[in-house]
């Protein structure tokens, strides 16, 4: 047998340095639909605990809405369960080219493709549309999904220093020479919860001659004054070339993502995009659920705005209550503690008291920047939000970190 | 006149440190394997190494080994002839 004890051997020692190092990711389970009070078991076995959810990105509480559920309902009678087949062969529906056309409608672009999952999108679109002569230039601190796009991509790449606009401007000079440049960033940051400054990078671009791209799957729904993303807080509707978002954070929270933009470009990745080619058609079911979602959120602006309410409430009360947060534009509010155990156990002990959040630490924030991340939802009514205050705070004085600087912090509980 | 170490070092300085970030990169700090460079970003190091000594330096020898310090890529720098 192949897989033999020295083959088991190795497995079990990688993941015994994950757990030596304090970085073993266990999973809770949610024994309920995805809300702003949710049931959890953990660890899994343990027994179930109500509490209050600091942590998804159901931005506007579309997850588990009525409507979209009948919606899916429907969807499930009336196109079925799957599709067994990849879209090109037998596997588009009406109801799929209906959800890329509101799609296209509602981010102002000319066209956009349905994938699996913004993941897809990000991992498929950069190969199918450029090539050795062209260059990527990316925010360092973009997603995961469109680093693992890049490497599969033939253009060379370059990075510029995180919303950097001088030394991007310094890259586009640089590569001047190439048949295409791109720049490419996440519309809002995931883990700072800050936004890219599309503004001036549309300025640069224009004068550059560079294409620019935008993951906005942290942003799509909420901001801007309609909930068109990051493009429409920066007015810049109609000058981003490619937009890959998700139907799996505010749009319902099921799964699948886009790309939208140029309708040439598009075309390409129906032509190209591996991801696309080569992986199931999106479920009738999450189709109609998300063309739901966009005629609930095109109707009205009342989740976004609720939503906007609930953040500006938790960042000035965070702040009051002597936080250091990550400043931002957007419902992802990251609380700052910069030592890593101290997020782990902060969180800990915020679960306790039945607040579900989240501490993140090295590798997947720089090291010392350790932060517990907190995400606002319109599904939040004030008096979750207030009995999550006074959890934050009371642990936070259980800490003796509030009102105290970074570097006294940095000083009680080192880096 | 600045010598090639100097410029390379005062290149991954500015190019690699963010504001804020105090950690000291002398000639033979471990750029990569220090966690300063990762290998992704490792091609704006090569791509101003080829346009400002006008060299082309081949994959096979544009390794995360041979970029490693900034010593290492003087090393690598007078390969191409360029001191």
């Amino acid at each position: 047998m192949a897989y033999n004890p020295a083959s088991r051997k190795i497995y079990s020692d990688q993941l015994d340095e994950l757990r030596n190092a304090g970085i073993f990711k266990e999973e809770r389970a949610i024994c309920a639909p995805q809300d702003s009070e949710i049931e959890v078991e953990f660890p899994i076995g343990s027994q179930k605990k109500k509490v209050i959810n600091m942590c998804s990105n159901n931005y506007l509480g579309l997850s588990s809405h009525p409507e979209v559920i009948k919606a899916a309902h429907l969807g499930l009678d009336k196109r079925g369960y799957g599709m067994s087949s990849v879209r090109f062969i037998c596997g588009t529906q009406d109801i799929h080219k209906e959800l890329e056309r509101k799609l296209t409608q509602f981010l102002g672009t000319e066209d956009t493709i349905l994938f699996p999952s913004c993941m897809d999108a990000n991992a498929g679109v950069f190969e199918a549309v450029l090539t050795e002569q062209d260059v990527m230039i990316a925010d360092r601190l973009v997603h995961a999904s469109i680093i693992d796009g890049m490497r599969l991509c033939k253009a060379q790449n370059d990075s510029f220093k995180h919303s950097d606009m001088e030394h991007l401007e310094q890259k586009l000079q640089l590569h001047q020479d190439k048949r295409l440049r791109i720049v490419i960033t996440d519309g809002a940051f995931s883990m700072d919860g800050d936004l890219a400054k599309l503004d001036k990078i549309v300025e640069l671009a224009e004068k550059y001659n560079s294409m620019v791209f935008i993951d906005d799957s942290h942003a799509t729904g909420y901001i801007g004054k309609t909930g068109r993303g990051t493009q429409e807080y920066f007015g810049v509707v109609g000058k981003i070339d490619i937009i890959t978002t998700t139907l799996g954070k505010a749009l319902g929270g099921a799964s699948g993502g886009c790309v939208s933009g140029r309708k040439e470009i598009v075309e390409m990745c129906r032509q190209r995009a591996r991801p696309y080619l080569f992986s199931n058609t999106v479920a009738p079911v999450i189709v109609e659920g998300a063309l739901r979602v966009l005629e609930i959120i095109s109707a009205s602006t009342e989740r976004r705005d609720k939503l906007e309410q609930n953040t500006i409430f938790w960042r000035k009360s965070l702040t009051e209550a002597g936080f250091i947060i990550k400043e931002g534009e957007t419902s992802i509010v990251p609380v700052m503690l910069f030592n890593a155990k101290l997020s782990q156990d902060m969180a800990k002990d915020l679960y306790n008291e039945g607040i579900y959040a989240v501490g993140f630490f090295f590798p997947v924030v720089p090291k010392g920047q350790a932060r517990i991340r907190t995400q606002l939802s319109a599904a939040h009514e004030r008096h979750h939000l207030e009995k999550a205050l006074d959890a934050f705070v009371k642990i936070g004085r259980k800490y003796d970190i509030l009102g105290k600087t970074k570097q006294e912090i940095i000083d009680k509980y080192g880096l | 006149m600045e010598s090639v170490k100097d410029l390379v070092l005062n290149y991954v300085k500015n190019e690699y440190l963010e504001e804020g970030d105090d950690r000291v990169i002398e000639y033979d700090t471990p750029l990569i394997s220090g966690g300063i460079v990762d290998s992704f970003s490792m091609v704006s190091l090569l791509v101003f190494l080829e346009t400002k000594f006008n060299i082309k330096i081949p994959d096979s020898k544009a390794t995360p080994e041979a970029f490693d310090s900034v010593n290492n890529i003087v090393a690598l720098l007078k390969e191409f002839n360029v001191n």
